[in-house]
């Protein structure tokens, strides 16, 4: 067994604490030499395992010069971690120097500490990606020897992970010699993260350490009078409940799928909080002064519960949670677990988790989420090759530190794990790109970022033709594109958080939302800011467009396993084994691998409910596709509304035969054509052009505001798609789109096997299993694609009668 | 087209973002902003280099659904007085293919100020015709019928949940202003103050969709 370094030794003594085996383990590694990747559920002292062999090194005389970077997801994480390192540091009486540096990091400080690095640097992947483009970074990296990534599974496989990625292929091209090490929570994949972890993809160079599993968490499903609602998909019927599970735990954290869910359960807490405990509320689209002072009175322990959303999922450590609950279905069983371990950081005892279905599907759902976590399955990592926006802004980064020659660099590139299938071909195409914006007219020969020099040796150098372009680059870079938001403020100027422009454009002067907690009325829009004042009026619902989680497909396929496996049903309230039994009776209860599609009258309308568990983002996509060829058809749809299990058409005429609504050709005559046509692929291309550098970012203060940046986007969007479709950045926004915003993958599969697997069913009326999603009817927003004229006529025709004299 | 009729003249309003004057069989068009993606493209935002094709095919289209015999550009033509220059030749080529087939007029606006209509057509700060005043930017002080340009108006509207966004005609009785009709001209809402100050009370966002125009009251 490893020992530890003496004053190391003696600082856990006098705490009366061992090192645990995995921390042992984590030294050795790095004893060894190698890689290593940590995969311990929250609790086991990860982060100390992290850091544990840098301060081993730097006991006693440390040298001068960088010697460790930690990266993390969050700005606050780096802040709170740095305050957790310094305690031990200075206990144990090191002279380690530690500093963090992101966004907020005063620019003298960001000087200083390029020139004076300190030992350990906590930083945000934005932030690295920011440092690597100055010259100065060879320097800075040269004595660099370990590299930290915390939470590692919260980011990798998105976009800021292709960035850190890239990153420390740049690093390890500076310090050959340097040590990756990463941080992660219980994955389903380690061999995954270990391969996107090791340089050059090579999993066997990384040491794989196991924390021990924690005590099995406690979860039940909470069901006031043990009776589950037909509708609704938050559990905003049990707030009394809830407020009793906070009354009875010391701190609470209630977790909410979707930012204006939590705005909403806060307000029916406080209606039923007649103790008037202390209660907080978080998320997203908070200032950043409002989640600062939750966060520290939760961490003085004043809260007795917060109502949180995704925004709460990482790692700050708030000790003294013992309960948490989860309102809505929990839509995938790794996020759930990590959710759980927001309570109690202690190993030993188990955590407490309960969990509000919203109604009888997510009944279904939590079940699932349950057996799945008593079975430890988790939702599948989906490893993806690296985005070409995101590589085009480090090839800028690297150039704007210093001239690359073009062959080293796609080596250098293609080290980098989601860049390891990149071809030569494809390379060029991102240097073209950056150089003159990568056209087929060349137009640009005039304006080029970066200009190719050859050398004796025939070799390509590339450097920015102009400081003016570095300068540029360091304003825009960046990995998150915000969507286009106002601050909200109340008239003297206090800003209260920000809210999208989508949902402040259906504001009108007197209208009234929750937000913060509080019930605010509409002023007016001004520039950027939404004024408004207090309100003791009832209030609606902010909507915010962020994504939508869908439904995980091991969470899925769990769910359909309840509806055909009858024994399972004994467990479940009464009222949900009746509705499984009635549907039974009238209609089919579809086994596993079959696609059940209902078709009934009801209202005057013909309705088509189709079962196919692909998840929300999916059923509104293929919602769209088949109302098109419903269309088509003859059939004269309505509309459409989908949930995670299900999606349901109803048109005026009847439809006889489905099948051949469901053919695969779907998706190569009609879907594309869809996808340009509509929003998504704009959204998805206005993230590339600002990731990629084609756009300048809004800046505050400057010109620009989010409106114009969307804007122009849109019409360089449209211009691309009409002279230049397959322009590298169009590739980027396809690539998007297909699997963030359409779930393609999903619909593709769910397609292949419709022809085989369906099994229609025409009713005389309404089955039991479509009421959930029936119910959506007239309460779900437009989908996105149908035709703009149609709204403009519709929103006239409003106009028109509003404004109609008497 | 949809037929509308302002100060007496009978006009088409085009969903492109034209007008149509049967009588005169003459289309106006406004801010055109030809090689605005190049002016990007120099300051490092590599914009496509389409843009002045796309504006240009539009036009063409345009001519030939109508058979317009004139063509009257209301300013902002170029997206700056050095835009021809930057302009490809082929782009050249093809619109002084149109300059030359058609009685064409370019009216200047602030962008292009210096043009020097290098490319056929003539030059004018502003006109009067059959009655009507023909400029860049709505004059307050104007007391005749104007048609103008300039702003770029826009109609942005939230309908159940999704947000749209069109270009319009803005229109009193006395003043209409055109939509921008270049393939990368942005917009200003058309309800913004400074639109509404330019036409005065009662202004409407009109939108032509296929076969009606849709009008929206703006808030003075």
């Amino acid at each position: 067994m490893t020992a530890l370094p003496p004053d190391i030794g003696r600082w856990f003594d006098g705490r009366g604490w061992a090192p645990r085996r995995h921390q042992l383990e984590m030294l050795e590694a790095a004893r060894a030499g190698r890689h290593a990747l940590l995969v311990a559920p929250t609790g086991a002292g990860k982060t100390l395992a992290g850091f544990l062999p840098t301060l081993a090194d730097l006991v006693g005389d440390p040298p001068g010069g960088l010697h460790t970077l930690y990266i993390s997801p969050l700005k606050a994480l780096a802040n709170d971690v740095r305050r957790n390192l310094l305690t031990p540091i200075e206990e144990m009486g090191l002279p380690i120097r530690v500093e963090a540096r992101h966004g907020d990091t005063p620019h003298d400080r960001k000087v200083r500490q390029r020139q004076r690095p300190p030992h350990m640097l906590l930083t945000t992947p934005e932030s690295l990606g920011l440092l690597i483009s100055y010259p100065d970074s060879f320097e800075l990296f040269s004595t660099l020897r370990t590299i930290v990534i915390d939470e590692v599974h919260a980011f990798a496989l998105q976009k800021r992970g292709d960035l850190l990625n890239l990153a420390m292929a740049r690093l390890q091209a500076i310090r050959p010699d340097l040590r990756r090490v990463a941080l992660s929570a219980t994955v389903a994949d380690p061999e995954g993260y270990a391969k996107w972890l090791a340089p050059d993809a090579d999993a066997a160079s990384v040491e794989i350490v196991r924390g021990d599993p924690g005590a099995k968490a406690e979860i039940e499903i909470l069901l006031p009078e043990g009776r589950v609602p037909w509708s609704g998909h938050s559990g905003r019927y049990a707030a009394p409940q809830v407020m009793e599970a906070i009354a009875k735990h010391r701190t609470t954290l209630v977790f909410c799928n979707t930012r204006s869910l939590a705005e909403l359960i806060f307000q029916d807490l406080w209606k039923v909080n007649e103790d008037a405990l202390p209660i907080g509320i978080h998320h997203g689209s908070l200032s950043v002064e409002a989640r600062r002072k939750v966060e520290s009175a939760m961490a003085r322990g004043e809260l007795r519960a917060l109502v949180a959303t995704a925004s709460l999922d990482l790692g700050v450590d708030w000790g003294d949670v013992d309960c948490v609950v989860q309102m809505g279905a929990p839509k995938g069983s790794s996020r759930l677990l990590q959710r759980i371990g927001r309570s109690n950081h202690r190993l030993d005892e188990p955590s407490k988790a309960i969990l509000v279905p919203g109604n009888r599907f997510e009944y279904l759902e939590a079940r699932a989420a349950l057996d799945a976590v008593e079975e430890g399955e988790l939702d599948p990592d989906d490893f993806r090759d690296g985005s070409l926006d995101v590589l085009a802004q480090h090839l800028m980064a690297c150039a704007c530190a210093a001239p690359f020659e073009e062959g080293a660099m796609l080596a250098e590139v293609r080290s980098s794990a989601p860049y390891e299938r990149l071809t030569g071909e494809a390379f060029t195409r991102e240097l073209e790109y950056i150089e003159s914006g990568g056209y087929a007219l060349r137009a640009y020969d005039k304006f080029k970022r970066l200009t190719p020099e050859l050398d004796e040796d025939g070799q390509t150098h590339w450097r920015v033709s102009h400081p003016k372009f570095v300068k540029q680059h360091r304003l825009n870079a960046g990995i998150i594109v915000d969507a286009p938001v106002l601050d909200v403020r109340f008239k003297n100027g206090r800003k209260l958080g920000t809210v999208e422009e989508l949902f402040a454009a259906s504001l009108s002067p007197g209208d009234t939302f929750f937000f913060s907690g509080m019930s605010l009325e509409v002023i007016t829009i001004k520039d950027t800011d939404l004024l408004v004042r207090a309100s003791s009026k009832e209030a609606r619902i902010p909507t915010y467009m962020g994504a939508r989680m869908p439904l995980s497909t091991n969470l899925a396929d769990r769910v359909r396993g309840f509806l055909f496996d009858r024994t399972e049903w004994a467990a479940f309230p009464e009222d949900v084994e009746e509705w499984l039994s009635v549907q039974g009776q009238r209609s089919v209860l579809p086994r596993p691998g079959e696609l059940l599609v209902e078709t009934f009258p009801h209202q005057d309308r013909h309705f088509m409910v189709t079962y196919s568990f692909e998840g929300w983002n999916a059923h509104q996509s293929l919602g769209m596709l088949v109302t098109r060829r419903m269309e088509s058809a003859g059939l004269k749809p309505i509309g459409f509304v989908a949930n995670d299990y299900s999606f349901a058409t109803y048109s005026l005429e009847r439809v006889r035969d489905p099948a051949p609504l469901f053919s695969p050709d779907i998706l190569t005559d009609e879907f594309v054509d869809w996808v340009q046509g509509s929003h998504l692929l704009k959204r998805a291309f206005r993230e590339v052009a600002v990731i990629g550098g084609l756009v300048e970012r809004q800046h505050p203060g400057k010109r620009k505001t989010g409106k114009q940046v969307t804007f122009s986007t849109d019409l360089i969007y449209d211009v691309l798609r009409r002279y230049e479709p397959d322009h590298l950045l169009m590739q980027a926004a396809w690539a998007d789109a297909r699997t963030k915003l359409t779930d393609v993958g999903r619909l593709a599969n769910l397609l292949n096997r419709a022809a085989d697997t369906m099994v229609h069913v025409d009713l005389d009326r309404v089955s039991p299993l479509a009421v959930p999603v029936l119910t959506l009817i007239g309460r779900e927003h437009v989908a996105q694609g149908i035709v703009d004229d149609e709204l403009l006529i519709e929103a006239e025709s409003l106009a028109a009668i509003a404004m109609a004299a008497d | 087209m949809v037929p509308f009729s302002f100060s007496g003249h009978k006009f088409f309003a085009l969903p492109q973002a034209a007008l149509f004057w049967p009588a005169r069989r003459a289309l106006l068009v406004a801010d055109l902003h030809f090689e605005k993606a190049s002016w990007f493209a120099r300051l490092g935002q590599m914009l496509p280099p389409y843009d002045s094709m796309a504006t240009l095919a539009d036009l063409e289209a345009l001519v030939a659904a109508t058979d317009a015999r004139e063509l009257w550009c209301l300013g902002d033509s170029f997206h700056d007085s050095d835009g021809i220059d930057r302009m490809p030749a082929d782009a050249c080529a093809r619109l002084e293919a149109l300059t030359e087939k058609l009685d064409w007029t370019w009216i200047t606006g602030n962008h292009d100020a210096a043009f020097a209509g290098r490319c056929g057509g003539r030059v004018i700060d502003e006109a009067e015709v059959d009655g009507l005043v023909l400029r860049h930017e709505a004059d307050t002080a104007e007391t005749r019928p104007e048609l103008s340009g300039h702003f770029h108006p826009k109609l942005r509207l939230t309908v159940r949940g999704k947000r749209v966004s069109r270009r319009c005609f803005v229109a009193t009785e006395r003043k209409l202003i055109l939509p921008a009709f270049g393939a990368l001209t942005g917009g200003l809402d058309a309800g913004h103050p400074e639109i509404v100050r330019a036409v005065g009370p009662d202004a409407e966002a009109l939108v032509p969709v296929s076969d009606r125009m849709l009008r929206f009251p703006l808030a003075a």
